[in-house]
């Protein structure tokens, strides 16, 4: 179970079973959706910006853990954070969740709580998973409206 | 498991079981280990494994006959043609075929029904017509009738499913008109193992006079298939999900039907004559076969055939329906498990989900407990919204399979448990 356990970090069920900023967000300037043919995952992103801050960020969807717990990490982890610092970010998480994160590399910005992805980069069919809403919000903050596929 | 055709009997010792511990020595995989854990591979659906009789079979064809086939006049070429037309003949009988020249090869059950819709589909819809398809069908036999009517101005209308997964036949008879063209169906479903009432559906839809084609690539390596008996029109299926290799399919047509149709795609093969102001087309079935073929492919699924007409397709269907009856027991006790599709007769094959589980971690957890499935939406994304389901995860059977690994499937679904209790 030891590999099982690296995948499945209790911080990441926890999410699984009580997504955070899991909701509809009405007044939302930027939105987009995005879909992951290989296991039905669907994910709408919600954001609101102050200048180019993200002032308000949540995400609605259905998938597996590994899906629903990186949404639910990444809004927690965007609030506050400027449009570069998010792309900035997905930079590093994305390194990280396909095994490319160098480990002596300690710039910023940091990947605080999403580190509990690093499990998943030793099964690289659901690296998909854990991307989907991250493709998803950069569609969504380069305003394109198309749904966003993995595929 | 009750089967739209009659059983003939093909093997003298019909009583006595298959005996799946020699069998599994014909299928070299199947002795590999998958993360340590020795593999339990349930996901023939989606593609089977091969005997070393195909294996060889293809290495012998490369080894001793490899040339291209139908124009040479050398001896290799001749050989690889002879065995190349030999495969034809023996996949007549395998479906009980009038005539060879009524079996067309093709790459996949995918590239059988577009030949269909692009040529007889083609040549006989019109706006206002009707193509019937059903609720439990794969993409490949939704997309290419979709493309083609939307493209006539014809009109898609689909048999609807019970909870139970059964097309519902009232509502089958209330959809033929005389405007229905072409009825399109499965007939075993891939995610649900529901066999259909084909043959009934056949003539109810011959009463409309509409052409029908039946999707039997779930169907054949579970039951004896007679093409006469169904009276279909077409009937397609593919290699590789019966022992064969990939890249080899089959579509029969009645001969009428075939000598009607236009080609397909243009080449060499299809053609009798070629000049810039007229060329002549082949006859069938080489009239829709244009360019080099999966020769290989085509002489090893005759292999495949062999291999399971020598095992009895009696008797694989009755092993793999006790095998059937035994995982369907053993997962109904799975608490928090629902089995989608349990209509009475079934082919072993079942889909399942879990409470607060999503299939794909399913797949996951099970695969590292060497327990391979397959989880998502089989490409049948209609049925899945008919369930309101986005995935499934779905184990289906061969009958190299045994108790031993419907049981490693339960173990790895109570680690499923733990991890997400």
């Amino acid at each position: 179970m030891a590999d099982l356990s690296a995948l499945y970090q209790e911080v990441i069920l926890d999410h699984n079973r009580r997504p955070r900023n899991f909701a509809v967000l009405e007044d939302a300037d930027h939105q987009s959706e995005g879909f992951n043919a290989l296991c039905g995952d669907r994910v709408t992103v919600y954001l609101k910006l102050k200048g180019s801050v993200v002032d308000e960020i949540s995400f609605q969807g259905s998938g597996c853990a590994i899906s629903m717990a990186s949404a639910s990490i990444m809004t927690e982890s965007l609030k506050g954070r400027t449009v570069e610092e998010v792309k900035a970010l997905f930079e590093r998480f994305h390194q990280l969740v396909t095994g490319n994160l160098d480990s002596e590399d300690h710039s910023e910005p940091d990947l605080g709580k999403l580190v509990v992805f690093e499990g998943v980069s030793r099964y690289p069919v659901r690296v998909k998973c854990a991307t989907l809403t991250w493709h998803t919000l950069r569609a969504a903050l380069e305003k394109r409206n198309e749904v966003v596929s993995t595929e | 498991m009750s089967f739209s055709t009659t059983a003939r009997n093909h093997h003298p010792c019909v009583s006595e079981g298959l005996n799946p511990g020699r069998i599994r020595r014909d299928f070299p995989i199947l002795s590999r280990k998958v993360h340590g854990k020795p593999l339990a591979y349930l996901d023939n659906a989606a593609t089977s494994q091969k005997p070393q009789q195909v294996i060889d079979a293809v290495s012998r064809y490369y080894s001793r006959t490899n040339a291209n086939i139908q124009r040479g006049v050398h001896l290799l070429s001749v050989q690889a043609t002879d065995a190349y037309e030999a495969t034809r003949e023996r996949v007549r009988k395998f479906l009980n075929a009038t005539r060879a020249e009524e079996i067309v090869f093709v790459r996949s059950t995918t590239e059988a029904v577009n030949l269909v819709a692009q040529t007889a589909g083609r040549s006989i819809l019109g706006p206002g017509d009707e193509v019937i398809v059903s609720r439990m069908e794969h993409h490949s036999n939704i997309v290419p009738w979709q493309m083609l009517c939307q493209e006539k101005g014809a009109r898609l209308r689909v048999i609807p499913v019970s909870g139970r997964g059964e097309l519902l036949l009232d509502e089958y008879e209330k959809l033929l008109n005389p405007r229905t063209r072409i009825v399109a169906v499965t007939h075993v479903s891939n995610v649900l193992g529901t066999v259909n009432p084909v043959r009934k559906m056949v003539e109810m839809a011959h009463g409309h006079g509409a052409l029908v084609l039946l999707d039997g690539a779930q169907a054949v390596p579970h039951l004896e298939v007679d093409v006469q008996e169904l009276d279909c029109d077409f009937y397609c299926f593919s290699g590789h999900k019966i022992y064969g290799p990939t890249g080899i399919g089959i579509l029969y047509g009645k001969w009428n039907h075939l000598e009607s149709m236009p080609p397909y795609q243009g080449g060499g093969e299809m053609i009798r004559s070629v000049s810039f102001e007229k060329t002549t087309y082949n006859e069938p079935p080489h009239k829709f076969e244009g360019g080099t073929p999966n020769i290989a492919g085509g002489v090893a699924l005759a292999a495949a055939l062999d291999y399971l007409e020598n095992l009895g397709l009696d008797r694989v269907a009755a092993y793999e329906n006790e095998l059937l009856e035994y995982a369907t027991s053993r997962l109904s006790q799975v608490s928090g498990l629902r089995l989608i599709g349990t209509a009475p007769s079934k082919a072993a094959v079942l889909s399942f989900v879990l409470d607060e589980v999503h299939p794909h971690d399913m797949g996951t957890i099970l695969d590292l407990e060497g327990v391979a499935i397959r989880t998502g939406h089989h490409c049948a994304q209609p049925l899945m919204d008919y369930y309101g389901l986005p995935a499934t995860a779905r184990a289906s059977l061969a009958f190299y399979n045994t108790r031993e690994e419907i049981d490693a499937l339960c173990r790895g679904l109570e680690k499923v448990m733990e991890v997400f209790e």
